[in-house]
């Protein structure tokens, strides 16, 4: 048996690898995404004050503490029984769009961006932002400025750039006077025209290549499976609030649920080999790392949140997502480097959403906290963190003191579908005595890149490749060959 | 001149500490121009086996962040000690411990409990663990051990400067690359990419005295923005915590968590903490003094949020 290890990915909540055994034909028997790393966030939250949860839990990510921030603080909120007054709301869903424009951002363009923009088979020397930067430099800088603009509003609401401190039980800790709102509107435009450039670029130098729309749709990057997100009720794509939605692999609504009912559809399998936990549809059952209706995997990704919604809630991502479905075949799409358009759409839909809050007259209103009087127990809170559904379940004594706590977060929900992406990309890729090539290897990369994987955020901040290495070893364990890159 | 080789690492941790070396910007350019980065995962591309064909102290300076709670994150240390000139831990997590931390009031065997058993979404009915080898049909998979206890990178090899902050912010991250690239770093040992005193000194709030009849949570007040937290009666770590961050949290009109770690001269910072807070007590009544202090119901994770595993708190045995 050979075996080919990429290692290490890094982040997920820090680290990764991928081994990948070849039988004696050479060709792929199987493949495993292992995530070598545990905090124990679920067990030391035990005897904290539930208002700290917030502050503590974001220093799972520190690549999207805002979604933690935001999911906390709506599960504390329940735990207080306090529902924040709507200037609260806004604020907080306004930092949250601002966020989700940056951070959709940096992955478009810094992590996937450069196997688009260069090539999936270009020299990985500048398969890499540099390299973007350097081939469409105009875009590159306002990469930078959106970025900075980003940071500057969750600041600016939320107390701090990274690990934001603003958001407690029944509000926020400080409103936003006129000033700052017409400096956010400013940001806020810049930020749509972002956007929309955005678009024509994903047009440009995606959709306008046919290999780019034929690798897209390549049935080694295809599966089905069921699709989760957050829904208004209207059954729009929202990040912040909502109940979450579930549509089957034709596309029925299978199950929409509120946050306080997550236990009834959601379970979570745990294997030998890695550290990370496997979410399912527990109605459906866990029957192993295979695709389909009768397998309870699930996917939460921009592509399933497109596919679990009827539609965008502003008006230019809905003729985007409707152009995108027209372009595709229809509702769902299966293709999972699909969710790059998907993620530039939410993108868009995040910029103009930030543009309508910054122009909210209740955005500066004075009414941005109110004191929690009931007796606190028990609450559950639900974000769309950028890659995936997040689920914060907090259980306290009657001091609001954490006597339980249960974390699903973004990336876990799609533990299940990455693993079988990668062995998939690799079976369609990989064939006897054929060659194994960089450019072949970062082609499975992609099949895990386009769910912006937490453990690819930092590690492909600068670079846009993995730190690859691969061995191919005998069935004596004896390395036969190594391939490094760049 | 030869450039500067410089390295960076993380262990375990958020990632935040190298979203917030990003934060120098534009001047990433700068940084280049006088230093080759010679391994540094999130930024190029360099693997494990070339940093240990490397010779001994070729690295200039290794900014290091994470604490370390894996085997994993034990041998990248040692290998990073051993290739650098000067090893730097780089914010709270390498520096104190952190949050990540908080997990040395527990252990491992109870955190993988509550993980892979107990929490009410998990479906585990054999009690499967994660192991370090795993036989599966194609061959062996392993996994780094977890640890029962946290430790800071000075606990765990020899460290030459500190930067504090969860995470560091981005001006003080420049100011300690451009002390690097000059050459003008202080005597080993030392704090840098921050000032000496107490975060108050930088914090805009008017100070009066202090004199506390009771203790309140954030969410229970809403403070006067423009007084001192501590004497409204919220836990502002401020007094206790190092200046540098410029006092973010205070002007937000929350509290301070302390993430900067204890000022210069101050080696517990929740001794420091608790100290102050008990002599702002204004009362001489033992029972009166008794309830205010049962209302902190947090004390450890008020006082240690994110320095226990540098503080003088040492757990006797685990159960």
């Amino acid at each position: 048996m050979k075996r080919i290890s990429i290692d290490p990915i890094t982040r997920l909540e820090g680290h990764g690898k991928i081994e990948i055994f070849l039988d004696d034909a050479g060709e792929v028997a199987n493949a495993y995404l292992q995530i070598p790393e545990l905090r124990g966030f679920e067990k030391f939250c035990e005897g904290r004050l539930v208002e700290d949860l917030p502050q503590i839990t974001e220093r799972i990510c520190g690549v999207c503490p805002e979604a933690h921030h935001m999911a906390s603080v709506k599960a504390v909120d329940d735990v207080f029984h306090v529902d924040p007054p709507p200037t609260a709301k806004k604020l907080r869903e306004l930092l949250y769009s601002a966020f989700y424009v940056f951070d959709h951002a940096t992955h478009f363009y810094i992590l996937s961006g450069p196997d688009f923009v260069m090539g999936p088979e270009s020299d990985p020397a500048i398969r890499n932002v540099l390299g973007v930067i350097a081939k469409v430099p105009k875009v590159g800088l306002e990469v930078i400025k959106a970025r900075e603009m980003g940071h500057e509003i969750v600041e600016i609401v939320g107390g701090r750039k990274i690990h934001p401190c603003g958001a407690l039980p029944g509000g926020m800790s400080h409103g936003l006077n006129e000033e700052q709102r017409q400096h956010i509107e400013g940001m806020a435009r810049s930020l749509l025209e972002f956007a929309k450039l955005t678009i024509k670029v994903f047009d440009d130098v995606v959709l306008a290549n046919k290999a780019y729309v034929d690798l897209i749709l390549n049935d080694s990057y295809v599966h089905r499976t069921y699709y989760m997100g957050l829904v208004d009720g209207n059954n729009k794509v929202n990040f912040y609030d909502g109940k979450v939605r579930v549509v089957d692999p034709e596309g029925k609504e299978f199950v929409k649920y509120a946050p306080r009912e997550y236990l009834e559809h959601i379970a979570e399998h745990v294997e030998p080999w890695t550290y990370l936990k496997f979410p399912y549809l527990k109605k459906v059952g866990w029957k192993g790392l295979i695709d389909g209706r009768e397998s309870g995997v699930y996917r939460a990704t921009p592509l399933s949140r497109l596919n679990a919604a009827d539609g965008m809630a502003t008006p230019l991502a809905q003729a985007e997502y409707e152009r995108m479905y027209s372009t595709l075949g229809g509702k769902p799409v299966h293709a999972t480097l699909a969710t790059h358009w998907a993620r530039v759409i939410e993108l868009l839909y995040a910029a103009e959403r930030l543009l309508d809050l910054s122009l909210d007259p209740e955005i500066t209103g004075p009414n941005y906290r109110i004191i929690p009087t009931a007796t606190p127990d028990e609450g559950v809170g639900i974000v769309e963190a950028p890659r995936g559904t997040l689920t914060h379940h907090y259980v306290t004594d009657e001091y609001g003191v954490v006597k339980k706590a249960n974390l699903i977060v973004g990336t876990t929900n799609n533990n299940a579908a990455i693993s079988m992406s990668i062995k998939r990309a690799a079976q369609g890729l990989i064939r006897g005595g054929k060659e194994i090539s960089e450019g072949l290897l970062n082609k499975i990369e992609m099949a895990f890149r386009a769910y912006d994987p937490c453990f690819g955020c930092a590690t492909h901040s600068l670079s846009g490749q993995m730190p690859l290495e691969v061995k191919i070893y005998d069935s004596q364990g004896r390395v036969l060959r190594m391939l490094k890159r760049p | 001149m030869a450039k500067l080789k410089i390295a960076g690492y993380w262990a375990s941790s958020c990632g935040g500490c190298e979203i917030a070396t990003l934060e120098i910007g534009d001047k990433v350019l700068k940084l280049a121009e006088v230093a080759d980065i010679v391994f540094w995962p999130a930024l190029v591309d360099t693997k494990y086996h070339a940093v240990e064909q490397m010779a001994d102290k070729s690295i200039d300076v290794c900014l290091f962040n994470g604490a370390i709670q894996t085997s994993d994150n034990e041998q990248l240390a040692k290998l990073l000690r051993a290739k650098s000139k000067a090893l730097v831990a780089y914010g709270s997590c390498s520096y104190e411990g952190c949050i990540p931390g908080l997990a040395n009031l527990t252990n491992r065997k109870d955190v993988f409990h509550r993980v892979y058993v107990e929490t009410p979404s998990t479906d585990n009915p054999n009690s499967v663990f994660p192991q370090t080898k795993c036989q599966m049909p194609e061959g062996e998979l392993s996994l780094p051990e977890f640890y029962d206890t946290v430790r800071t990178l000075a606990q765990t090899v020899e460290v030459d400067y500190f930067v504090p902050g969860c995470p560091p912010v981005g001006k003080q991250t420049w100011a300690v690359l451009e002390a690097i690239v000059q050459g003008n770093l202080p005597e080993p040992g030392s704090v840098v990419g921050a000032g000496t005193r107490a975060l108050c000194e930088e914090c805009p709030r008017t100070r009066q005295e202090k004199k506390i009849k009771a203790f309140y949570r954030p969410h229970q007040i809403i403070p006067d923005p423009d007084k001192c937290l501590l004497e409204q009666g919220l836990l502002c770590a401020g007094i206790a915590t190092r200046e540098g961050c410029g006092a973010l949290c205070p002007r937000a009109n929350m509290p301070c968590t302390g993430c900067y770690g204890p000022p210069a001269g101050v080696i517990d910072q929740g001794v420091k903490f608790l100290s102050a807070v008990a002599s702002i007590i204004d009362s001489n009544d033992p029972n009166e003094i008794a309830r205010i202090i049962e209302s902190i119901r947090d004390p450890v994770g008020t006082f240690y949020r994110y320095s226990l595993p540098s503080s003088m708190l040492r757990r006797a045995r685990i159960k």
